[in-house]
């Protein structure tokens, strides 16, 4: 019991209408062997989620990508001496749904289940034999070999994934960010049993666990539930701290010959990490820019003004170090130069005179005002815990949102945006051309 | 029995507050679903049209229209809506189906009545220039090239549709052909709008933090001043018998071979008994929609046969509709195997009722949904939305889990023997060709 978080108390006075409960909202404890719990009671639904996440996506890769998708994969496929098929049935005869997934960052698992003790119990047994019991036996290595393969084929006949997979690579070069989630191809067939259990070993331990529940159950039994979970792993280490991101290097395009009509088009450099000191500039910074739909500069121009493209986005993705900052588009491939000339001059004239007053207001009420969107489901408080643990965020983030985002300036969000991009550093990824 | 354990446990899967109804002296019919858990309000105006009140020529006159009515309308100047509902906190979009073209917004809940003003105002006053057309119809093109044109398992669903139906407006691709969108004058948008936007012609669906009484004020206020239209019913365009196997063989830019195949099939509108329609709906979730079911469970994992399988089926359609499997082969496997797969996947649904622990299963599986599926307010909005607009009414939609429980070994396999057979089959696969 390390420590209880009192986060969750200005949340209640934010949100007037909330249920009110007894106690903190949000709450948080370590389990005996190191594991990191976020807690948040939603009594309404006779529901639980439960998300275990490890720090153990591509960027653990190493010099084996594909090994951590194939571990996250491997685990439901057969534990404590029961097959897939045997996990899957009892899932589906408690009424529970498992879900799991790798991307760079994060491996995770995934329980969703009613309350009631002919479902929770059965559920929250197959849930602990598949998280710390897998078997990894050869066939199901074999299978799910052919299955990446067939996920690799379909990814490259998708533009914009061939695009994201060219621009990850062109930013971050040899960093660990650069490994595809989805592995490659060589390395994938090279991948064996061992190798997988190793990899199982180094990262889903309990020091590297961020196990966030929300449902209908009090602290006692999210107690209990979180050391059954917890218990059944090695206490281990948490994973080691990644490289910092690289510098930004001078920009360059880079060109992917497709059979597509259109050319799928992303613009991007190195952005921000989770806590940054400029997160909330930078944050309500690309909501003008590029982050808030029809109300954005970029989507104006380039569909509303030009009728260029049907998407036209931006985003920063703040990881545990500095993810990227991203333009995207898709456009017909005669009107390619036409539209990466607008977008850059775009993004140039707003590093240049940043927002005006009235775009910052329009942003930050925007914000501001769809606050209670952000936590409105039990799955989305599921995310924002697993994000505010995960990251090790303060407690308060969710609190005190609102405010940081008001406190942006014009100035202060200009500031932020001269020194973090640099126009001189954009990477354009073109992947199109080859059809009409 | 252990169905009964879950629902005792689980306090009645279908719980939860009522549904409030009223309709408008205009016609517009108001539905209001009351969920507390957090501030926010779900809005919803659903049309009665889509694609299948389209008909060659304007194939996408539903969807552009939904474009369109971002584009001004009474005192509203082009892209206004959506500036007032974002400097307000909120989310909106729009979508168009076969059945429906719907507008929504998702805002914190003391601004419903902001986001009812600004739908009344765009549902008689739309003002359609020609010159944001001309820059909307480039934008329409490139979505079409987005979501279908470059996509080679789109390109296959698309044609695979247009060759199971001959008549009826099924066949018809929801965003339009593309020489039909080209083709689209503001004249035809106009005649669309005039046909099909009334009060009387609409359904309101809030769902959220409100008070029903109040969201029936306020819908007075903004929508009740505005006038009957007339409406036409759509003409019947039954889909003609179909004779044998249908077939459709494309080859595209692509790295993984595709196939897609479909059983005509009545949705529950449509079905001689409503008993017909939930069996359907089992006998999909026999197939997909979890990894225990039967075609993950023997195509991807046992055989091998396919890295990806699925099935699917339209509960609530208003016309005839399909059963749809669909496969990837597995790198060493072809297209001919996946096809028998699936087809022998099919035999045994017709040959052997499914035993009842695996029917229990899935209904169990099917009931807890029911439970998850409170957690989104917007998805609670939505099938009240689509029940409404296709016609189903939710009176019936609120019988789903009685209609699911009551399936039986024998009704599943009735439907299999009477729906699943060589003369409602179409089947379509996609090479790849190179560059």
């Amino acid at each position: 019991m390390a420590r209880t978080g009192l986060g969750g108390l200005c949340l209640l006075a934010l949100l007037a209408a909330w249920p009110l409960q007894a106690g903190p909202l949000i709450q948080t404890w370590t389990t005996a062997n190191g594991a990191r719990v976020m807690f948040y009671p939603a009594p309404e639904l006779p529901m639980l989620d439960i998300r275990a996440t490890f720090a153990g996506g591509s960027a653990r890769d190493g010099t084996q990508p594909g090994v951590a998708s194939m571990t996250n994969g491997l685990l439901a496929e057969g534990a404590a001496g029961l097959d897939a098929q045997q996990i899957a049935e009892r899932f589906e005869r408690a009424g529970a749904r498992f879900a799991n997934g790798a991307q760079r960052e994060m491996a995770w698992v995934a329980l969703r289940t009613l309350t009631g003790p002919a479902s929770l119990e059965p559920a929250l047994d197959t849930f602990g034999r598949v998280l710390s019991r897998p078997d990894f036996k050869r066939d199901d290595v074999e299978r799910l070999r052919l299955q990446m393969l067939s996920a690799l084929d379909q990814l490259e006949q998708s533009a914009s994934s061939v695009a994201e997979r060219a621009l990850y690579r062109a930013l971050y070069a040899d960093h660990p960010y650069a490994n595809p989630p989805q592995g490659e191809r060589t390395s994938i067939a090279a991948l064996d049993s061992g190798a997988v259990r190793a990899f199982y070993e180094r990262y889903y331990v309990a020091r590297n666990l961020t196990l966030a529940l929300v449902g209908d159950i009090d602290r006692q039994a999210a107690e209990r539930i979180a050391e059954g979970i917890a218990a059944g792993l090695r206490a281990g280490g948490k994973a080691s701290e990644l490289p910092p991101a690289p510098a930004p290097q001078a920009g360059r395009t880079v060109r992917v010959p497709f059979p597509s009509r259109q050319s799928h088009i992303l613009i991007g450099t190195i952005g921000m990490r989770r806590g940054d000191r400029d997160y909330f500039d930078l944050y309500v910074a690309n909501h003008v820019f590029g982050g808030s739909g029809f109300a954005s500069r970029l989507l104006s121009t380039i569909r509303e003004r030009h009728g260029l493209a049907y998407s036209a986005y931006s985003y920063f993705l703040p990881m545990a170090e500095r993810g990227p900052f991203v333009l995207g588009m898709q456009t017909r491939n005669a009107q390619t130069d036409r539209a990466i000339d607008l977008a850059l001059r775009e993004l140039e004239a707003y590093l240049a005179d940043g927002a005006s007053t009235g775009e910052l207001e329009a942003s930050q009420r925007n914000i501001t005002g769809g606050f209670a969107l952000r936590i409105d489901s039990n799955r989305k408080l599921l995310q924002q815990l697993t994000t505010i643990g995960f990251y090790d965020l303060p407690l308060d983030y969710l609190d005190l949102f609102n405010d940081r985002i008001t406190a942006v300036s014009t100035r202060s969000l200009h500031q932020a945006l001269r020194t973090r991009i640099d126009p001189q550093s954009m990477v354009t990824v073109i992947v199109g051309g080859d059809a009409g | 029995m252990l169905l009964l354990t879950l629902l005792a446990a689980s306090g009645g899967a279908s719980a939860g507050e009522r549904l409030h109804e009223y309709v408008l002296d205009n016609g517009l019919k108001i539905m209001v679903q009351v969920d507390r858990r957090a501030p926010v309000v779900v809005s919803q105006v659903w049309y009665k049209v889509g694609s299948s009140y389209e008909h060659d020529g304007i194939t996408g006159v539903s969807h552009a229209l939904e474009h369109m009515m971002f584009k001004g309308a009474g005192n509203l100047e082009p892209g206004e809506f959506s500036e007032i509902i974002a400097r307000n906190g909120g989310r909106e979009n729009a979508f168009t189906g076969r059945n429906y073209t719907a507008y929504f917004q998702r805002i914190h809940r003391d601004k419903l009545e902001l986001c009812l003003r600004l739908e009344a105002e765009r549902m008689r006053g739309l003002t359609l220039k020609a010159a944001e057309w001309a820059k909307e119809k480039e934008v329409i093109k490139e979505e079409r090239l987005n979501r279908t044109d470059d996509r080679p398992s789109s390109v296959t669903y698309e044609r695979f549709t247009a060759t199971a139906f001959a008549t009826s407006p099924s066949r018809h691709p929801i965003i339009g052909w593309m020489h039909d969108i080209d083709a689209m004058s503001v004249t035809d948008l106009r005649a669309w709008y005039d046909a099909w936007y009334a009060p009387n012609n609409a359904t309101l669906v809030v769902a959220g933090d409100v008070d029903p009484g109040e969201v029936l004020r306020l819908a007075k206020r903004y929508f009740g001043p505005l006038e009957v239209r007339p409406v036409a019913r759509p003409k019947p365009r039954p889909e003609v018998p179909q004779h044998g196997r249908k077939r459709v063989h494309l080859r595209l830019p692509a790295k993984v071979p595709y196939l897609v195949m479909g059983y005509k099939v009545p949705p529950l509108l449509l079905a001689r008994r409503a008993a017909d329609a939930y069996a359907l709906e089992l006998l999909a979730s026999i197939l997909d929609g979890a990894d225990s079911a039967r075609l993950v469970s023997n195509l991807v994992r046992d055989t091998q046969t396919a890295t990806d399988a699925g099935a699917s089926y339209e509960l609530y359609d208003r016309l005839q509709t399909l059963l749809l499997l669909d496969a990837t082969p597995a790198p060493d496997k072809t297209l001919k195997q996946v096809e028998t797969a699936l087809l022998a996947e099919v035999e045994r649904l017709r040959d052997q009722p499914v035993g009842e622990a695996e029917l229990a299963r899935v209904k169990t599986r099917i009931i807890a949904g029911e439970v998850y599926s409170r957690d989104s307010v917007f998805y609670q909005a939505m099938r009240i939305g689509v029940a409404e607009t296709v016609g189903v009414g939710y009176a019936t939609a609120r019988e789903y889990l009685d209609g699911i429980r009551a399936v039986s070994a024998e009704d599943v396999q009735r439907v299999a023997r009477e729906y699943l057979v060589e003369d409602r089959l179409t089947v379509a696969t996609m090479e790849p060709a190179d560059g």
